[in-house]
């Protein structure tokens, strides 16, 4: 048979191959980080970095602040919010206390992962101290209290009286050895 | 007015005796480069797999027969829930698929056989391996992977031993897909007979060759994302783990940007199957072929862009869910032409109900209702409620099931006396038929219940509300279980042998692979037949002349 043509689409062939696993390994993590950019959803930044704000206190309108914390599998915590919920007032600045205590029985690093529901709420809740900025030590045993301290945006929107604020926390002493991927 | 010029061309079954010799004892089958043996073999492993795969299946069933835990502890439920999706759809429909090209590709397209012989040979050896390394995980320390197909992190990462066996399972899987692939669209291309335009092609080639497509640029995602499982799990990256700056809802966005057209990969083979029974059995050529061809690749390409309609629920924007649910919708558009076109296939024809008619039929019936349901999960605010219910389980087991293996058993039982040589038993095929038929709605019809009432997928044990359509579903699962064991035996007494079949099998069968003696002999087609072929694509080759051999062929009334 024509050994040619043979050759030619199987070299097409093999080259689409290899450029679908180039495409899902090494295109397809970069470009999802462009796509939540651009959609603004699961937007790392405004949830991991400390803000720089003006207060202004809108005090016609509550809103309630809920605190949620999950522990990943890995790790031994006790992890909780102080308390359940606040009632704040837009471009104010409020602190909350997270108390957390080490169980794993020796010395390790955790971080938490913040997260906000509902997720349009986001880009108005200012943090401008958080544990949640850096990993965090714990000696043998150590329990200590963690604050964030945080200003809901008086842009929020009007339909909004209600955000959640979650952590999960995580033990994170495998990944403290490399760079923090935080910057 | 065509006319075929089978007799100079090395197709009639005089010329073939000192062709037939092959290769004896295992070496034929270790060393297999004919298309036929390594179709057969790739059959037979499909086979197997199946009833392991349905094994696993009837274990999960026996648990939910009643409420509580009764068999089986969680953690090896939850092991049966996720290994009987990796092997039914890696072990037996791929295979299966893969097999009844390996046969019927060369065949139909007039070439002497698959263009990388040595390559096929590879790629069916490295399934066994790759089965062998999946099912010993349930031997080792952790047990098998339990958390589900989709092997979603962070949930997956937590398996045992199992993590890198499962992984590099895929990976084997993947590697022979991709090697099939590339033969079905090299033989394709290069090895049709001369006259034989893509436009004249079988549908089965067609849908196989679009297939092929999906399989090369989608097995490496799949890839990717695994091997990605694993460097997140043995070496230190983040890139689905959140404390380390990595996200698990990508996995899911890679996982089903592979997932999504791996299902059009289960279906659409069953697609051109459906449309080589039906005209056949219906004595018509096949109504609004190009745009068979033509639905048939706006399906693959819309398989591409609806990938997140499998995980609505992982908070995306809005405009993110409009476009998931719009475009899934749109995919009703080609598959309905689709179906519109078998139906008007069979319009005023006259029809018999052999029994790859009636699988294709019941394929026709039973996949449009796992269609409609899938039209209802595309919808975003019904999905809320439905996802990970067993509305979803429903869903794509009426999809799989009486779609994608009612397709393949159609298929067996329309080409089987064409590699036998022997009709089978007629008789017994219809009852496979309808207990196959009946059982599966009542397996899986009251699934549909048992999700809108609420009922969650992939748990051992549920409140008693669920109690009575369970033990329905699972008295179909026996009985279609059961039924299945009649399948293996019927093909087996074929094989040893029964009334010899025609060159042409069916009264209206036509293609190039009915102007070969039954049972096909072992090397077809070394010349390419030279076939004048109608101006108008798709029009059945043969017409209503009657094969190159004219003792008469099989009538309904068994003449």
């Amino acid at each position: 048979m024509a050994e040619q043509p043979h050759r030619q689409l199987i070299l097409r062939l093999g080259l689409m191959v290899l450029g679908s696993f180039v495409f899902g390994f090494f295109a397809l993590p970069p470009l999802y980080d462009v796509l939540c950019e651009v959609t603004g959803a699961g937007n790392n930044d405004a949830l991991v970095n400390a803000a720089t704000v003006v207060e202004a206190p809108d005090e016609s309108r509550t809103i309630t602040v809920e605190f949620v914390t999950t522990l990943a599998s890995n790790g031994s915590f006790e992890f909780r919010p102080e308390v359940g919920e606040m009632k704040i007032h837009p471009g104010k600045l409020y602190e909350a206390q997270f108390y957390a205590r080490n169980l794993t029985g020796h010395a390790t690093v955790a971080q938490a992962i913040p997260d906000i529901a509902p997720g349009r709420a986001t880009q108005y809740f200012r943090k401008t101290v958080c544990f949640c900025f850096t990993p965090q030590s714990f000696e043998k045993d150590e329990g200590r209290d963690m604050p964030v301290r945080f200003i809901v945006d008086p842009k929020l929107p009007a339909d909004l009286d209600r955000i959640t604020l979650a952590y999960v926390f995580y033990d994170s002493s495998q990944l403290a050895a490399s760079t923090n991927t935080f910057n | 007015m065509q006319h075929v010029e089978a007799g100079h061309t090395g197709a009639p079954a005089t010329d073939h005796s000192h062709h037939d010799e092959k290769p004896q004892g295992l070496k034929r089958w270790l060393f297999a480069t004919n298309h036929k043996d390594i179709g057969t073999m790739y059959l037979v492993f499909a086979g197997i797999m199946f009833f392991v795969g349905g094994t696993m299946a009837l274990i999960i069933r026996a648990e939910l027969f009643q409420p509580g835990l009764q068999l089986v502890d969680p953690g090896f439920f939850n092991s049966m829930t996720t290994m009987h999706a990796l092997v039914m759809i890696f072990g037996a429909v791929m295979p299966a698929w893969v097999g009844l090209a390996n046969w019927m590709i060369p065949l139909q397209v007039g070439a002497p056989d698959m263009a990388l012989p040595r390559m096929n040979n590879y790629s069916f050896w490295i399934l066994p391996f790759a089965f062998t390394l999946l099912l010993a995980t349930l031997f080792v320390p952790g047990g098998g992977p339990a958390g589900g197909w989709t092997l979603y992190p962070p949930l997956s990462l937590q398996t045992g031993d199992a993590l890198p066996m499962t992984i590099l399972a895929i990976h084997l899987m993947g590697a022979s897909s991709i090697m099939g692939a590339i033969n079905v669209i090299v033989t394709i291309m290069n090895m049709r007979t001369k006259s034989m335009s893509l436009l004249h092609m079988p549908l089965f080639c067609w849908t196989w060759l679009i297939t092929a497509y999906l399989l090369i640029a989608v097995m490496p995602v799949l890839a990717g994302a695994v091997t990605m499982l694993l460097t997140d799990h043995y070496f230190g990256t983040s890139f689905f783990n959140a404390a380390g700056g990595g996200d698990p809802v990508m996995f899911q966005h890679i996982f089903w940007f592979f997932g999504h057209p791996e299902v059009y990969i289960l279906i659409l083979p069953a697609f051109g199957i459906v449309s080589e029974i039906i005209p056949t059995f219906s004595r018509k050529p096949l109504f609004g072929y190009d745009a068979m061809v033509y639905a048939t690749a706006s399906i693959a390409f819309l398989s591409f862009i609806v990938w997140a309609h499998h995980m609505f629920t992982v908070g995306m924007p809005l405009s993110g869910q409009m476009f998931f649910m719009l475009s899934t919708m749109l995919i009703a558009v080609p598959t309905g032409v689709k179906v519109f076109n078998w139906t008007a296939t069979m319009w005023k024809g006259s029809l018999t109900f052999e029994p790859p008619m009636l699988f294709a039929l019941a394929f026709l019936f039973l996949f449009s209702i796992g269609g409609f349901s899938g039209l209802m999960l595309a919808i975003v605010p019904a999905d809320f409620q439905y996802h990970d219910t067993y509305f979803v389980v429903a869903h794509f087991h009426y999809v799989l099931v009486p779609g994608a293996i009612f397709g393949i058993m159609a298929g067996v039982y329309y080409w089987l006396p064409k590699w036998t040589g022997h009709m089978y038993n007629m008789t017994l095929a219809k009852w496979h038929f309808w207990l196959s038929a009946i059982f599966v709605n009542v397996l899986f019809f009251p699934q549909h219940f048992l999700g809108l009432a609420g009922m969650p997928r992939r748990i051992p044990d549920y409140a008693t509300q669920f109690a009575d359509w369970n033990m329905w579903s699972s008295i179909g699962a026996f009985g279609f279980g059961l039924s299945q064991l009649i399948f293996p035996y019927l093909i087996w007494k074929c094989v040893r042998g029964g009334p010899k079949a025609t060159a042409r099998v069916w009264e209206s069968s036509h293609g190039l692979e009915w102007m070969l003696p039954s049972p096909a002999p072992y090397h077809t087609w070394e010349n390419p037949p030279d076939v004048q072929f109608p101006d108008e694509p798709g029009e059945n080759v043969m017409g209503d002349q009657p094969g190159p051999d004219t003792a008469p062929t099989h009538t309904p009334d068994g003449r």
